[in-house]
């Protein structure tokens, strides 16, 4: 009955790590600026579609990765100071239609320079499958759950030892109170974003090898990160990765054993149904509402 | 005798809906023309939930799909006629929206989009997989074509003014129920949920009827889309569709009857003005969309209305005689270029 679950938790927890690397992009830039970046899904494409790119430009692989990420952030950056902050703070619902406009844009840039073909990426490291516990490994699972933890640790570490982290810790603690402690509010928005393409595209970039990528997958792992926040709890950096990787496992163990068809489904399903019971996501805080 | 001016509005709105088709030159505008009619209704239901009563929803567009291939499956499948397809269509939408009124509305803001969203993207799973009901991925051929009380609708015309007298109908409802007293609760409901309770508005009650409202909106055009076009296929009713309808709600107007015909007649009809850049016209849509937003937050209809006050402005900014030479008229309305 549980015959293959090990491998399909392992597929399960590599794609999940994707959609925590997504769905903390999605946290940041909520935490900071109170919106839902709609094109969060574009940073993960970007990520890795500008691999592919470099890569064919004749850069090694490391650079080409190191550089796509780095031009993905950029992309965040620009993004928020060309159409977020010039709109101030509009209605939570109109900054959702402009970052929608935004991917839309992306996504037919993308699609004019580099075409609708799907593209793949070299394995890191050999694609020869390792054994470990009657599941077949590829190498790459391993870079992907590696280069997670990592960027975690390093997050966790930006956050509690460097003066931006704790600035940014601040915005979205009380915006109005860190703007009068003489930090840069729109500053931080700005790095915001840039730090979620900075996570998007390494998701991207990790993932390549594994799933291929092409102009347009950037819609579905945009959604399934934001219902990795959500399962989480919106706001909550360890719930994002914690949902991602319980989206990811969900998916996988619905994949195998109820219908490969209905995968996509399955996770929507429990999604649904613990909303239905709680409210606020897995590790999301107590509703609080101001009268 | 006084004429009200919503009565006025809606006048002229049947009027231009009645004249339309004779400034088009040929059938597939038309065509185009009733697609504004069907997006129109679905919006102005969305309308009605997400402007008045702020309850947003990213799953709109399952309901369309419900009602389409409801009536799909009655008429095609079990053969029977389209006056029982059409109503099983509506019928569906509105029960499943019912059903899943209660513990969806009761979630708020973006947990609320995720649940809505959640929804949509299972239906739209559905009608991919369950292959021997809907077809699957390459759709349900064979719809038979709308005819009521013996009149087959087989012009693209005569389908043209039964969609365009079905959108001006639910006009009218819309407007009767933005006037009345449920009207009122709803938007009582989206400027505060706590007052408007402390005000003795039965939420879960309204949310419910406005969800179910807006699913019976989507359902009619559902139905009529299905039987216009005699195919249906899942890629119309998936979460770009949904985003679609979200935005032409914004883009129009929230909160406005006729920002939601506005955003759906202008966002349905702009691909096939951006046709003439051919590979371009993505990143023109895109663009436009960031435009819009940015500087008319409050919609087409709130647009016109800046534009028209501005002009007003403009014009009565003329120097009068009673003014002292050498003073500066308007010099607001020129500082703001």
């Amino acid at each position: 009955m549980l015959f293959g679950a090990p491998q399909y938790l392992v597929s399960g927890l590599t794609v999940g790590a994707t959609y925590g690397l997504t769905a903390l992009g999605f946290t940041m830039i909520y935490n900071t600026t109170g919106i839902i970046n709609f094109a969060q899904g574009e940073f993960v494409m970007l990520g890795g579609m500008l691999s592919v790119v470099l890569l064919k430009a004749g850069l090694p692989l490391p650079l080409a990765i190191l550089a796509a990420v780095l031009c993905s952030a950029l992309a965040g950056c620009l993004m928020e100071r060309a159409v977020i902050r010039p709109v101030g703070r509009a209605a939570p619902v109109n900054l959702v239609i402009i970052t929608i406009g935004v991917s839309i844009l992306v996504r037919g840039v993308v699609m004019l320079i580099w075409g609708k073909d799907t593209f793949a990426l070299p394995a890191f490291s050999g694609a020869k499958p390792l054994r470990f516990l009657e599941a077949s490994v590829q190498p790459q699972s391993l870079w992907v759950l590696a280069i997670t933890l990592l960027v975690l640790g390093a997050l966790k570490l930006f956050f509690s030892r460097t003066i931006h982290g704790k600035a940014m810790l601040a915005c979205a603690c009380e915006r109005k109170a860190a703007a009068l402690m003489g930090i840069s509010v729109e500053r931080m928005a700005m790095f915001s974003f840039g730090m979620s393409g900075f996570l998007g595209a390494v998701g991207g970039a990790i993932l390549t090898p594994i799933t291929l990528t092409s102009y347009d997958v950037g819609v579905m792992l945009g959604l399934k990160g934001f219902a990795a926040c959500i399962l989480g709890g919106l706001g909550n950096p360890f719930g994002a990765a914690a949902g991602g990787l319980i989206l990811g496992v969900l998916e996988s163990f619905g994949a195998g054993f109820i219908s490969s068809a209905y995968k996509d489904a399955f996770a929507f399903i429990v999604l649904l149904l613990l909303l239905f019971v709680k409210p606020t996501g897995l590790f999301g805080g107590p509703k609080s509402d101001r009268v | 005798m006084a004429v009200s001016a919503r009565s006025l509005q809606l006048a002229v709105f049947a009027g231009l809906l009645a004249a339309a088709p004779l400034a088009l030159p040929n059938d597939y505008y038309i065509n185009i023309l009733i697609l504004c009619c069907f997006n129109a209704l679905i919006v102005m239901g969305l309308n009605l939930l997400m402007g008045y009563a702020g309850q947003v929803s990213l799953g709109h567009a399952a309901f369309f799909g419900l009602a389409a291939y409801t009536t799909a499956f009655v008429t095609a499948t079990a053969g029977l006629p389209v006056w029982a397809g059409v109503p099983a269509g509506i019928a569906v939408s509105a029960l499943v929206a019912w059903l899943i009124a209660v513990p969806t509305l009761k979630l708020q803001g973006n947990y609320l989009a995720m649940a809505t969203l959640g929804f949509g993207i299972i239906v739209s799973i559905v009608f991919n997989e369950a292959v021997n009901i809907t077809g699957g991925p390459s759709g349900f051929v064979g719809i038979p074509r709308l005819k009521l009380l013996g009149y087959a609708f087989t012009s693209d015309t005569a389908y043209y003014y039964l969609a365009a007298g079905v959108l001006w109908l639910a006009t009218l409802v819309s407007r009767r129920i933005i006037d009345s007293r449920t009207g009122r609760a709803l938007r009582a409901i989206h400027v505060s949920e706590q007052a408007a309770q402390a005000m003795g508005v039965d939420i879960a009650r309204h949310k419910r009827f406005v969800f179910v409202l807006s699913a019976v909106y989507a359902g009619v055009a559902g139905t009529l889309y299905a039987h216009h076009l005699t195919f249906v296929a899942p890629s119309s009713f998936g979460f770009n569709f949904s985003v679609q309808l979200i935005t032409m709600v914004v883009l129009g107007g929230m909160a406005s009857l006729w920002g939601a015909v506005a955003g759906a007649f202008f966002l349905t009809s702009l691909p096939e003005f951006l046709r003439v850049f051919e590979e371009m016209d993505i990143l023109i849509y895109g663009a436009m969309l960031v435009a819009c937003m940015m500087f008319m937050p409050s919609g087409l209809v709130g647009g016109l209305g800046k534009l028209a006050a501005w002009l007003k402005r403009k014009l009565t900014a003329n120097p009068t005689p009673g003014q002292k030479p050498g003073q500066k008229p308007g010099l607001k309305a020129d500082s703001r270029g």
